[in-house]
Order: C-alpha cells, then structure tokens, then sequence
C-alpha cells in the first residue's frame, strides 16, 4: 500500500515551498493503539458507559469505547474521553493490551510535496429555525437523520419508523433548501446541489422500506435534478412511484400533539393557503463549510470565499490560492459524490504533477506470500457465511446455512460473520484458512460482480492462489429479491451454498499472464476538456498525442465568451492551446479522424486518417481518453430559422458582444428548448446559468432592456445560486411555465409576442419582445463511426457511459480507457476541467506502471486433439483465435482473449478449455443443484 | 395437490443478464424463487451439453440469458 493513514490527528502549520512541505500536525490521543487493536469489541461490550452515538445522528447510543461503525478504516477502536469514567474495565477485558489510559496529546511533523486540502462539509443545523419545529417535534429530523434511518446499520436496523413512537409513518413530508438559498435566514446563498436528488433517492426507498401505502411529498421551490440522468430519476419517482412534488416553501409546521403528527401550512402557487397533515417531516439539509474547516484553510492562508469554500479560479477548480496546496470536494464548493470523487482525482493529478519526477521512489514494495502448492491436495473448503447486516441476515436464517454448509462434501470449517467485507473478517478468513490448511474458499454473501476481487486478494495475502474461490449471491440474487418469504430465501441460499462449494472443489490453481505498458497515451477530442487532459498527462511526463477532427483546436469554446463568473473563455483557450502546441510531451493531430483500433489496455493501436495526407498513421498508445464533446441544440422550436429575432444563447452572446444591448428593450428567454421533452427527456444542465449569464450581461450593458426568463425550474446549482438572485434583484422577471402549457410565441410587426401562463397571476400574459432566446440544449457530437470502431458505450442519448456513475465517473467499462468533458454528459467549463484532470489521473495510474497482470480467465486450445476445423475462428465475437499456418496450429492470444467462452462450446471436439469456467466446473453446478433435492 | 412449483435452471452472461440479475436485487424487485443462477462469462459459453444436462438432471426449464 503506498497510502499511510493518519488518524485522530489536525494540522497545525504548512511551511515550505511545493515539492517540498513541511506539516506540523496535533495527534489527538485516541487511548487504544491501533495497531494493537484487533477490532474485536470486547472493550465496547464489556464498557459500563452509555454515549449519545453521533455517528447515527444521536438516534441511538453507543458505548464510550466505541468505534464509528463496522466498516471503519482502521478497524480500531477509541475511547471517548468525556464519557469515559475510567472504570478500567476495557483495559482488563483486552487481551490485545491495545488500551492507553495515559495516551496523550502529541506534535509530530510530515514532508511532503503537495498538499490537498479535502475537509468537505456538514449538514447545516437547523435548531436556529424556529419556524420548522426541529428540536421541539420529535417526528421533525433532518435528511442525515433519516439517512441513518433508512440505514440497515442505522438506529432502527434499517426499518422505517418515526422517532416518537417507533410507528411505520403513512405519510412523509420533505421540506427541500432548508440551510441552503436562503440568505436571510441562515446566511447561506448557495444552492447545496445535492438536497434534490438524494429528497427523491430518500422518497423512493422510503416507499420501498415500508408495508403498506406511503404518501411521499417533497416541497420545492424548484426540483434541480440537473445530473447525468437524474432527470429520469425524477421523474420515475413523480410518475411511477407516485411521490408528490408541490412548489412551495412551507410557512409553518405545528405538531399535534395526540398523535406527533405534523400540520404543514404553505402557499401554494396561486397564493391559495393549503394544510395538510404527516406523520413524519424531512429538512432536506443544505451542505455548510464547518467553521474548523474554514479556520484550518485560513491558517493555510488559503482563500475562500464567503461562504467559506474555497475561493477557486473557473479555469484551475481544484487549485487554491497557495501554490502546491489544491482542494477537492465540497470544500470546493457544494456538489455530490460523483463530481467530488472526479475532484478528488484531479487534485491527485495536480499533486502528482508537480512530483512526477519523483514518483515511485517512497513506495513500499508489497510482498505477496509465495504461493503454496495445493495441486495434489483434496480440497479442503471453508464456508464464510455473511449476515450483512440484516441485507442477508434479517430474511436468511444464516446460522441454518451455516449449519447445512457443514454437512456438505470437502468443506472443513464453517463461519458466519455480520459484514463479511470489513476489515476484521478479511484478517479472520486470512488466520482460517492457514489454521485448517483451507485451499478453497466459499464466501456466501452479495455478489461476485463487486466483492470477487477483493475477496481474491484475502486468499492472495495468505499464499493462496486467488482462484480457488467462488462465491454464492445469497443477497442481491436472493435476501433482496425474496425479502418477504424467509423460508424460501433460505432454501435458495442452502442450494446456492451447495453449488458454490461443489464448484470450489473443481477449482484448479491459475496463474495471471504479465504484459508491458506502452507508456504513450492518446487524447481523442482538442476542446476545453481533451486539452486539459493532454496537457495534464504531459505535465506528469507522458507522451500524448492528441486527435481533433477539425483544423482548429478549441472545440465548441470557439462560440464561447465569458464564464458566468466573468472569466474570458477566448484568453484563456488561447493560452491553452499555445501551452498544448509548445508542449515537448504533445503532439497535435488536428484534421484527424479515426479509421481503425484494436488492441487491449496498455497496447492499443489507433490508425488514423488525416486531411490532406494520403498515408494512415498508426499510434501505439498504452491509453486512451474520450473527449469528444457535445454542442449546442439547433430548436426546432418557436419560429427559430423562420425569423431572426428568435434566438440562441450562443447567438446572443455573440449579439451582446459585438452589437451590445443597444436597441433593445425587451429579451424573452425560453428556458429548457430541446431538453426535458419526450425527445430528450434529460437536463443540459448548464441552459439556466446561461439565461441568467446573458440576462445580467443584457443588464450591465443596458438596466433599461427589460429581460423575462420563462422557465420550468431554474437550476442554478451551486455557487451559481448567487447570480440568479443578483438577476432578480437586477430586475430580469422570471415567470415559471408548465411543461403542458408551454409558452406561445408569434412574429409581428412590432415584435415578437410571446404568450405564457403567468403561474402566481393565473392567467396569460403577453410579452412583446425584440428578442427571443432559445436556451437550446446541448447534444453529443456525432460519434457514431468512432464508437463503433473503437467499441465504446454510449447511452441514448449519445453521451458516452462511465464504468460507474460514483464510483468511477472517469473510467470507461473497458480497462485503460477513460472519459471527459462533455463527451460523458452537459457540464460547464470548470467542470469539464476538473473532468479532464481527473481522466488524466487515472490514465496515469496505468502509465505510471511497467506492466499489467491480465486475467487468467482466458481460452487454451488443447493442439494434440483440435482438428483445425476453425469454427473457433468463426465463432469469436473478438476475432482471437488464429490458424498459424507455420505451425498448422489453432493460436489464442491470452492478451486479447475476452474469456467469454464462446470457442469452448463451440468447439465440436472439445478441444478449448476456458480457465476458471470449464465444462466440469459449470457442469458440477447443474448437478450439485438438481441431484440434492428436498433440502 | 400443492401448486406447481417448476425448477428453473438459468445461465446468466457476467456481463448482462447477471449484472441485471443483481440490479433487481438492489432496485428490492420482487420475483418467484423457481430460478437458481449459474454464472458464466458469456451467454455464449452454455454449451448445449449444459441445457441437457438440466434436463437430464430433471430442471423444468432452463433460462440462458445474455
């Protein structure tokens, strides 16, 4: 591992240069060591002392020596001081001796090269709002709360219930920007970006969790669902689920206090006041910079902002105003988890930057055990069976399964744990399997899909080879799919455990192939984000090539003036590319288009044609980043292309550029033109800071133009929060129209009129207006040829698909490949920017090796009895298996070999052998499944 | 006489059918309890012998889906 953890710990001081910092920090005493510490519990149970748990948001208690929650990193435990009564009883009960009672306070000092400052955010706290009734009405809790409550590890093991009297709620009502734009209240502007989708992620399992109906109601001033996809989200939760979205901000909430349930009184639009009664409330909580976070980056002399996130530029998001020193996450500035863990890679690419030379010198070599040798052993299995809290536990009778797991054939030790993930258990199954000389492992838990490979690992730390093991899905394929019939749920995990370990026994020891890296990397699109991702691979010592299809690089930035911040897109493009061009690590390719690929991660081989140049150039590169880019919609709405007054933002940026808002007295912008339709039903989520962008422009330019923005939600996520209030208070209208009722626009003489349903008024308004702008969506660039050269995924709507939308938002489903910028999905500059340092991030992850293992999962040809028949050759989807005809042999290439398997079932003569997956080891299955009926 | 309860025996592609098999799990989808997965890297490694094999075994069906 090259990451050291250090816990419990503050810092106090940064000196130094970048490249070589010096950190002073405050080790807080933690009073058990944890290296020492085992993390088995025995201090917890045995503690006399009952704390308020504020891991689960002071829903329940926990001991005073406790540990966070079961899957904590470092699984150690600690003593809370200021409930501790220092009876010593955890001291006598530890056999590890981990327990420090005179563990104290310690300075210590660090060197590093770079610093990211990742501090993050908190809930805001809503005790300060009266008007809400949290604090005072039990059934009010804020969305942490109710986080914890949905949780299977929360208060109430993951069963709805409302806190008052632990009753199943019918009705729940969520009150959305509480803590977040509102200025008079709590000071805070901002929108927090995430409130809406995770008020409609919580409505959703909510309805989920309970047993009967649950009426779900979320009250907004607007449903900011402007993510990749989260417009589907929303509007499965509004059509399919049934949860009600009311615009409203809610007045008052007055508890009854019989029943603890709540009244809410709002507006609603026409002005009309509305009650209604719920069972329980939800304050969707705003994130807020805590004010230990803002002191630590003002000892830093970092700037911020005045909402204490850092004061960043719109062209270096995560750098700070200390060279050396970035930042990531919520600390940058309000956003959810797939944008802070893009953050979070550029920051590391940023860091990494300035350190490229040194990179690999204070890693650590990890010893792998050598491997034992277990060929001529019988099998000797061990079932681990896991509770998973309750996922599995609370519908699987585990200890039956593990029970029945003992009387199967070869299996010699037995085991059932709660989370069979965490930290300990891995050390468990680790001391298992050397203490019963284990050399096949079963773990009967989620699915293979995610934990396989870690559980791998587990073996290969032991020196066992990591493909004797298999796992039974007795959660996602059978306590959550059977979650109300727990006798038939225990049944299928018994016949899942028993097929796992029939096949455990078939497992034969494989060995993974290792090939070199090809240290070049290719960088497909010359806009904002591809730029950015080249320069950043070159800056950490890579040589990049990086493709454009046009002769020009700058891509659709070309069309763009200034950032809503006010920050000059054409100085700095130009500057970028000259920085890109001069670059020693770049080579530019513009006029280029791509004709043909093949290869795996680490040795690709693009050939590409070029403008002009009758010869096709072939480059080998070791990775790859997609950043294609999107452009702007063309409507086909509101009479645009049938008359002049009407329209894009881009037009109308460059109008105000060149023409200023001379002449001007009236500007209708229409909101959501080409997105939020049947057509494209997703968000372009960067439309509404354009409309406000250009509305302040028209503004400053001329006060006088009056400027209406009809819209259906306006989503200026963020910090951009501020700009539209500034626009308000500037005196652009907004007036909010119904996606059924959409505004009607007609030419005229004298202008053009736009008719719209005025939502507070009740009735039609008519607009006369010089100008009409369209805020028209943004669409994928045409990659229809490129995708299916290379072979990538793209979603419906042309946007190309990440390997995970949290997790890895970078990464592409293919090994070594990566994506960025608008090519994944709408995003703004800034955003494509982090996007595109943090595909450059992860590339280098891969470049920064000398070689790669490839799966061992791959096809061999047994020569002696293939007749050459070649239908192996026709069959591959991959186009693999090759007749040398030197050798007059059937050839599989293990490099580029899928491990799909095809060849092995087509192969008349069974000849093909797939490792992992051959015909005894599937076959073994069938029979364990359907021979031992009646269990 | 008790219902008819088939044994279905089904080969799911890692990539697809398994991963969606695992997505009805996290989306809490409801589903009888005739089916019992046999994973496999792609749908088109079921050699015929295996289908038979259920069969044989005495499956009421077999499900490959990928």
């Amino acid at each position: 591992m090259n990451i050291d953890l250090v816990m419990c710990s503050e810092v106090k001081s940064i000196s130094g240069d970048p490249g070589n910092f010096e950190v002073s920090l405050v080790n807080h005493p933690r009073y058990i060591d944890p290296v020492k510490c085992t993390g088995c519990g025995e201090c917890a149970r045995h503690c006399p002392v009952t704390a308020v748990n504020q891991y689960n948001m002071k829903l329940d208690d926990r001991r005073a020596t406790y540990i966070e929650y079961a899957q904590a990193v470092p699984l150690a435990f600690g003593i809370d001081t200021d409930t501790c009564i220092g009876c010593g009883l955890c001291e006598n009960m530890c056999i590890a001796k981990a327990i420090k009672y005179d563990d104290a306070e310690r300075e210590s000092t660090l060197k590093v090269g770079s610093v990211i400052l990742s501090v993050g955010s908190r809930g805001f706290d809503p005790s300060g709002l009266d008007y809400l009734g949290y604090g005072k009405y039990t059934n009010v809790v804020t969305s942490e709360e109710f986080e914890r409550i949905l949780s299977a590890s929360g208060p109430y093991f993951g069963h709805l219930m409302r806190p008052l009297d632990r009753e199943e709620p019918k009705s729940i009502a969520w009150l959305q920007c509480v803590g977040s734009r509102d200025a008079n209240r709590c000071g805070n502007g901002y929108c927090s970006s995430v409130c809406c989708m995770y008020a409609v992620k919580e409505s959703m399992i909510a309805k989920e969790h309970v047993h009967g109906e649950l009426d779900c109601v979320v009250f907004n001033m607007d449903m900011r669902t402007f993510g990749k996809d989260y417009e589907k989200y929303y509007l499965r939760a509004r059509d399919k689920e049934g949860v009600r979205f009311i615009k409203a901000r809610v007045h008052s909430i007055i508890e009854v206090p019989e029943t603890g349930d709540l009244i809410i009184q709002y507006a609603d639009e026409a002005g009309k006041m509305k009650e209604e009664v719920f069972s329980m409330v939800v304050l969707s909580v705003g994130l807020q910079v805590q004010p230990d976070a803002a002191e630590l980056a003002q000892r830093l002399d970092i700037k911020l902002n005045k909402y204490h996130f850092v004061d960043s530029d719109p062209f270096a998001p995560v750098a700070t105003s200390q060279p050396g020193i970035y930042t990531c996450g919520v600390l940058q500035g309000p956003k959810d988890i797939p944008g802070s863990v893009t953050e979070a890679s550029a920051a590391a690419c940023l860091a990494g930057a300035e350190l490229a030379e040194a990179r690999g010198t204070d890693i650590p070599k990890v010893e792998i055990p050598k491997e034992m040798d277990v060929t001529d052993q019988d099998p000797r299995i061990g079932v681990f069976v896991c509770n998973c809290g309750i996922n599995i536990g609370g519908v699987v009778d585990v200890p039956g399964v593990k029970a029945y797991a003992e009387t199967l054939p070869n299996v010699v030790y037995t085991d059932e744990n709660l989370f069979t993930c965490s930290q300990d258990t891995q050390d468990k199954i680790k001391e298992k399997i050397i203490e019963h000389n284990l050399n096949r492992v079963v773990v009967a838990s989620c699915s293979p899909k995610t934990h396989e490979a870690m559980f791998m690992e587990t073996l290969e730390a032991c020196g066992l080879n990591k493909y004797l093991f298999e796992m039974a899905n007795i959660r996602n394929q059978d306590s959550w799919i059977h979650s109300k019939e727990p006798e038939v749920a225990t049944k299928k995990a018994k016949d899942l455990v028993r097929m796992a370990v029939a096949r455990a026994a078939t497992l034969r020891t494989l060995h993974e192939k290792v090939v070199p890296i090809n240290k070049q990397a290719l960088v497909i699109g010359g806009g904002v984000a591809g730029m950015n991702a080249a320069l950043s691979l070159g800056n950490q010592g890579f040589n990049t090539v990086l493709l454009e299809k046009e002769t020009e690089l700058g891509g659709f930035s070309r069309k763009l003036h200034h950032t809503i911040e006010g920050a000059d897109v054409q100085a700095y493009l130009k500057t970028l590319v000259d920085d890109v061009s001069g670059h020693d690590k770049i080579e530019v390719l513009t006029g280029a288009r791509i004709v043909g690929f093949e290869g795996f991660k680490g040795n690709f081989a693009t050939e590409v044609a070029l403008d002009g140049v009758d010869k096709k150039r072939k480059i080998d590169h070791g990775v790859f980043i997609v950043a294609t880019g999107a452009g702007e919609y063309q409507p086909k709405e509101f009479l645009y292309g049938e008359d002049d007054r009407v329209l894009t933002q881009v037009a109308l940026s460059d109008r105000l550029e060149e023409k200023g808002a001379d002449g001007l007295d009236s500007v209708v912008m229409i909101q959501c033109v080409g997105s939020r339709n049947d057509e494209h039903v997703e968000c372009s989520r960067i439309c509404c800071q354009n409309a406000v962008k250009n509305a302040l422009h028209i503004k400053k330019l001329n006060p006088e133009t009056q400027v209406y923005v009809l819209y259906r939600d306006i989503r200026t996520y963020g910090l951009l929060e501020d700009y539209f209030t500034e626009a308000r208070e500037q005196g652009v209208i907004f007036i909010r129209f119904d996606e059924d009722a959409p505004p009607d626009v007609r030419s005229a003489s004298e202008g053009m009129l736009v008719t719209v349903k005025d939502h507070i008024l009740q009735q039609n308004v008519e607009i006369r207006a010089d100008l009409v702008t369209l805020s028209a969506g943004m669409r994928a660039e045409d990659t229809d040829e490129m995708s299916q050269i290379m072979k990538l995924n793209r979603n419906p709507e042309g946007y190309f698909i990440e390997a995970h939308v949290k997790l890895r938002p970078v990464d592409m489903p293919s090994d070594g490949v990566f994506l960025c910028g608008t090519a994944h999905g709408p995003k703004l500059i800034t955003e494509a920017i982090s996007q595109a340092q943090a595909a450059a991030s992860r590339a280098t992850t891969f470049l920064a090796k000398d070689a790669i293992k490839l799966s061992a999962i791959t096809a061999k040809v047994d020569v002696d009895h293939c007749v050459k028949c070649l239908t192996c050759v026709r069959s591959c989807p991959f186009g693999v298996p090759e007749f040398n005809i030197n050798e007059k042999v059937i050839e599989i290439n293990e490099a580029i070999c899928h491990g799909c398997g095809v060849c092995a079932s087509i192969c008349p003569r069974q000849t093909i052998h797939l490792s992992f997956y051959d015909d005894d080891q599937i076959m073994c299955k069938i029979d364990a499944l359907l021979e031992a009926e009646g269990t | 006489m008790a219902e008819f309860e088939p044994k279905i025996v089904a080969f799911l592609c890692n990539w697809c059918a398994y991963a969606g098999a695992d997505l009805a799990g996290v989306s809490r989808l409801q589903y009888p309890s005739s089916i019992r997965t046999v994973r496999v890297m792609c749908s088109g490694r079921v050699d015929p012998m295996f289908v038979l094999e259920a069969f044989k075994d005495g499956s009421d069906g077999v499900l490959v889906a990928g």
